[in-house]
């Protein structure tokens, strides 16, 4: 990172809702990647005139899949996908992808957006070298990775023992052994219950081989990422995802984050992901209806939070480590599928799917991930696409725009065509909820960012990270009619700076830079009482202990967030 | 002592070598020829003549330049680390980049492109299958380790032994493999896709279809075969060459990876490609991240366009599209058809090679480096994908592939 720059933002109308702005014109201040006073400043190399723009910090997205050994995976089935190209190479690389991309294409355009922060939500430890290989290649974002911890054996045990401490203890060792930030659990007791052909219905069936249940999987995780302090705490793909009836599941879910409480610093135990894919009632695909109004009260009134995992219309690649339901949406669109059983930790799959408006079942998904944009409150939801599973990351100024303008929203129903069973299965054709563009940079900046425990970003503070969005347009004088004025400025902005850098200029980019990768180094918790569990599972792996995981060393620009909770 | 050391030669990556000084405890005999000390490129030479190294790096640059559409090939025996600036090489000077899979399991990636795959990493063999099937493959000469270290003999969670998995081996001759076999078909050459089909028509209910004899075998032999399969708990099939090269290539890699996708419906089945090289799984997959394809990538366009057949170092250089070449870990002279080599022949060729091997004698350009996973460190992609970090265990003048091909690289942007 080339240091001192100093840029002087000037006129800008600024909404911060970490500090609480809501639309003042400001001046703001980068010196050497930090948001700083004025009077630290000192002479300006750049002066932007941000007259009549808006002044945002940089965005952050909590979940998506953007490197790893599933995302190549899918690149590889997928050439039709690939095939897109979005930028010929010349001063930068060359850009690949339409809605799966190659790293250049992700890290430029999530740029070209504002950008500047992204979580790859999903990988099997055992791969954690070949993720970071590939987060490495993604110019433009700091980043990180959450581990897979729910069918991991080493789980299940300390799970049927209640036993919090050694479960600290392999949380601790894992995310370290990773350079993961958290706890990523999907479908707990599900995966390996597909490795006997199987899966689990609910959260309290005994999952095959062990005497654990979902439940139990989920509370004793909780509870141990609550008492190591981790700054993100479980992060939870539930089970029975993506069938009628889900909405059940995610309720019982949400009520075990309900008994185990909030964390220490009174936020919340678990993050509910695409909670769109978990959230239908019915019995069968004739009846799905939408669980989302009443989810979202429930979330609102829990200690949870959620991203929304928004389906586009169009094509794209479904990829999870949800292997089950991989099979069974095989079998349901008789598609080609990847299916991939990893070890004794984890698993996956990989599908391709089109969205279609026309289909009942699509524009229920489709108006279930904008209900829960529109009723949970904004400090607690994320938007995301669950990239790629429910579509490009690159719709997210769509997603604003559609939350933002109920006029937006109906000229997308007409438009696109959307089946008219959204009217009777959902409460979306009658919610005239508009988020204002102060909740949609919550939902997108601080919100994420208090989720994540990244205290320098999210914000414009003195201190944060110089990581800051400019967009083309006055959001106080913009009105939600005039919804094409809001896509198009989301969509390109004026200006993106990443560790006080112009990286974009009209959404252009302009400089290719490296971000950083977080890590967590959890202390306060003697690692050893593992050792002998450790030793035995490692018996039943094809890879010895010691080549197991990931020197800090090999990353290109890591960093660690120690915490101890001692 | 050093431990966990990673052998780097075929596609096992075992990674529980230990190192005595020179001698390396758990190798295979292949893996013992690859520590060995074996003659080396001794200094960097331009037609000959031996030069520095700054000056072949700039007369290999010089030949990037002027190239319109340079071949680079190889990259299946160096690391990740290396393969990655080679991409993006091939992309800055608009060349084609291009692997020893498109002359090995490139058809296993047009099936999958087809049909997708269903695996696992080889846990799954150590853990779990009650059935391993090996069709085509021959791994007791071709990866020495794999039966006893994943597959046949393994100590598993579920498998505990040898007794516990039902092996079955389908060839076309009595290999050595075939001995470790509780089953052994013997099948006419070239009608992998006509058995696969018929145990699919079995698997599926419709025996009725099948005919008294296919492919050498009789019905109720295939029912046999049929039933053994679906009464896995865990069925695994590893596959080779015998499936992909042979007649039918990909449409018979799509029949098996189907029969296991018919098989998941009654159990749990999934198909693993016994792929040669210890890294030629890295040289596809950080292709496929960093450009969007694993293989036959042109980028004479300024953006990357994938056409086998087309964009693969043997059919790109027999048409004589290509005018220059630099060759990475690998000896294409001794591998290609007569005529890609003739090709080779007639342009200026760069191999960056620890070894002298026949593609030294075309190359116009040689520049010694470090053995990767003895001299050199990196990550490399096991058979399944699980990634490993190579060592460095003895000390060498030479540079690695990395710094000579980032220095290169450097040169041409």
């Amino acid at each position: 990172m080339s240091k001192s720059k100093v840029i002087h933002i000037k006129n800008g109308v600024v909404v911060d809702p970490a500090q609480g702005i809501e639309g003042e014109v400001m001046d703001v201040f980068v010196r050497d990647g930090k948001i700083v006073e004025e009077s630290e400043a000192g002479k300006a190399d750049e002066v932007i005139d941000a007259r009549g723009m808006t002044v945002v910090p940089g965005g952050i997205d909590i979940h998506a899949h953007i490197a790893g050994p599933k995302v190549t995976a899918g690149r590889a089935m997928r050439p039709e996908d690939m095939k897109y190209a979005r930028r010929k190479t010349g001063a930068l690389r060359c850009a690949m992808g339409k809605v799966l991309m190659t790293c250049p294409a992700i890290g430029y355009e999530y740029a070209r957006m504002g950008y500047t922060t992204a979580i790859e939500p999903a990988t099997p430890a055992l791969y954690a070298i070949h993720t970071h290989e590939e987060l490495d290649s993604i110019p433009m974002v700091d980043k990180a990775v959450l581990p897979l911890f729910g069918n991991w054996h080493l789980t299940f045990r300390f799970a049927a023992e209640n036993d919090v401490e050694r479960m600290k203890a392999f949380i601790a060792w894992a995310i370290e052994r990773s350079k993961g930030f958290g706890v990523k659990v999907v479908n707990p007791g599900g995966v390996e219950a597909w490795k006997y052909g199987r899966n689990v219905h609910s959260l309290n069936e005994r999952i095959p081989g062990f005497d654990a249940t979902p439940a139990e999987v989920l509370t004793t995780l909780m509870k141990a990422s609550i008492e190591l302090d981790l700054p993100h705490k479980v992060h939870v793909h539930c089970n029975n995802l993506g069938v009628p009836g889900s909405a059940e599941t995610t309720a019982e879910t949400i009520k075990l984050a309900a008994k185990v409480g909030e964390s220490k610093d009174g936020r919340e135990s678990l993050h509910i992901t695409h909670i769109q894919f978990n959230a239908y009632t019915g019995e069968k695909w004739r009846d799905m209806g939408s669980g989302a109004e009443e989810l979202a009260k429930l979330v609102n009134s829990s200690p949870v939070t959620v991203d929304i995992g928004q389906p586009i219309f169009g094509h794209t690649t479904t990829m999870t480590a949800d292997g089950p339901f991989e099979f069974a949406l095989h079998k349901l669109v008789k598609g080609k599928w990847i299916n991939k059983d990893v070890e004794i930790e984890t698993g996956g799959g990989i599908v391709p799917i089109t969205y279609r408006a026309k289909s009942p079942v699509n524009a229920v998904q489709w108006a279930v991930g904008l209900e829960f944009g529109l009723l949970v409150d904004a400090d607690k939801v994320v938007i995301s696409t669950d990239y790629p599973n429910g579509g490009p990351f690159v719709e997210y100024p769509y997603i604003m725009t559609l939350l933002m303008s109920r006029k937006f929203r109906e000229r997308e129903i007409r438009e696109k065509g959307v089946n008219s069973y959204i009217e009777k299965a959902t409460s979306l054709p009658s919610l005239d909820v508009e988020r204002t563009f102060y909740e949609i940079v919550k939902m997108t900046r601080s919100t994420p960012a208090r989720i994540l425990g990244l205290r320098a970003k999210g914000s414009l503070r003195i201190g944060a990270d110089a990581d800051i969005t400019i967009y083309p347009f006055d959001c106080r004088n913009v009105s939600p009619e005039e919804y094409e004025v809001l896509l198009k400025g989301l969509r390109n902005a004026a200006y993106t700076i990443k560790d006080g850098e112009v990286v974009v200029r009209d959404g252009e980019i302009v400089k290719e830079i490296w971000g950083r990768t977080f890590w967590v180094n959890a202390k306060g918790v003697a690692r050893e009482i593992i050792e002998e569990d450790l030793n035995e599972v490692f018996r039943y792996y094809t890879v010895s202990r010691g080549n197991y995981g990931v020197k800090k060393e090999w990353l290109r620009r890591a960093e660690e967030i120690a915490v101890d909770a001692c | 002592m050093i431990r966990d050391v990673v052998c780097t030669f075929c596609g096992n990556a075992c990674d529980d070598i230990e190192f005595e000084g020179e001698y390396g405890r758990n190798l295979c005999p292949v893996g013992e020829a690859k520590f060995a000390k074996k003659e080396r490129l001794k200094a960097p030479m331009i037609d000959g003549r031996e030069v520095s190294y700054e000056e072949a790096i700039e007369r290999a640059a010089e030949i990037l330049r002027e190239a319109k559409r340079p071949l680079l090939f190889g990259w299946s025996s160096t690391v990740n680390e290396a393969i990655r600036l080679g991409v993006i090489l091939a992309e800055k000077v608009g060349g084609i980049y291009d692997q020893c899979s498109s002359v090995c399991h490139a058809p296993t990636t047009l099936a999958m492109i087809e049909e997708g795959i269903v695996g696992g990493t080889l846990g799954q063999a150590k853990n779990r299958a009650d059935v391993v099937v090996f069709w085509g493959c021959n791994p007791v000469e071709a990866h020495p380790r794999h039966p006893t270290r994943y597959s046949v003999m393994a100590r598993g969670f579920l498998t505990r032994s040898r007794a516990d998995r039902r092996v079955v081996v389908v060839d076309v001759r009595k290999t050595p493999t075939a001995y470790l076999a509780t089953d052994f078909y013997m099948v006419e050459p070239g009608s992998d896709f006509m058995i696969f089909t018929a145990l699919r028509s079995i698997v599926n209910g419709h025996e009725e279809a099948v005919p008294e004899k296919v492919g050498g075998l009789t019905r109720e032999e295939l029912k046999g075969l049929a039933e053994i399969l679906m009464s896995a708990k865990y069925g695994l099939i590893f596959f080779g060459l015998g499936v992909t090269h042979s007649r039918g290539s990909e449409r018979n890699v799509e029949a098996v990876i189907k029969l296991v996708q018919d098989l998941n419906r009654k159990t749990r089945f999934i198909l693993q490609p016994m792929r040669g090289h210890f890294n030629v799984v890295g040289s596809g997959e950080v292709a496929a991240w960093e450009a969007g394809f694993e293989y036959a990538i042109d980028f004479s366009r300024g953006y990357a366009r994938f056409s086998p057949g087309e964009f693969t170092a043997v059919e790109a250089l027999i048409r004589g599209d290509c005018d220059a070449a630099l060759i990475v870990a690998s000896d294409p002279a001794a591998h290609f058809p007569r005529k890609a080599v003739e090709r080779l022949k007639e342009i200026p060729v760069i191999q960056i090679d620890p070894h002298p091997n026949l593609t030294t004698k075309v190359a116009n350009v040689v520049i010694p480096t470090a053995i990767v996973g003895v001299e050199a460190e990196g990550t490399i992609y096991r058979m399944d994908g699980v990634p490993l970090r190579v060592k460095k265990i003895r000390e060498s003048e030479y540079p690695s592939d990395v710094e000579i091909i980032g220095k290169i690289l450097e040169k041409v942007v």
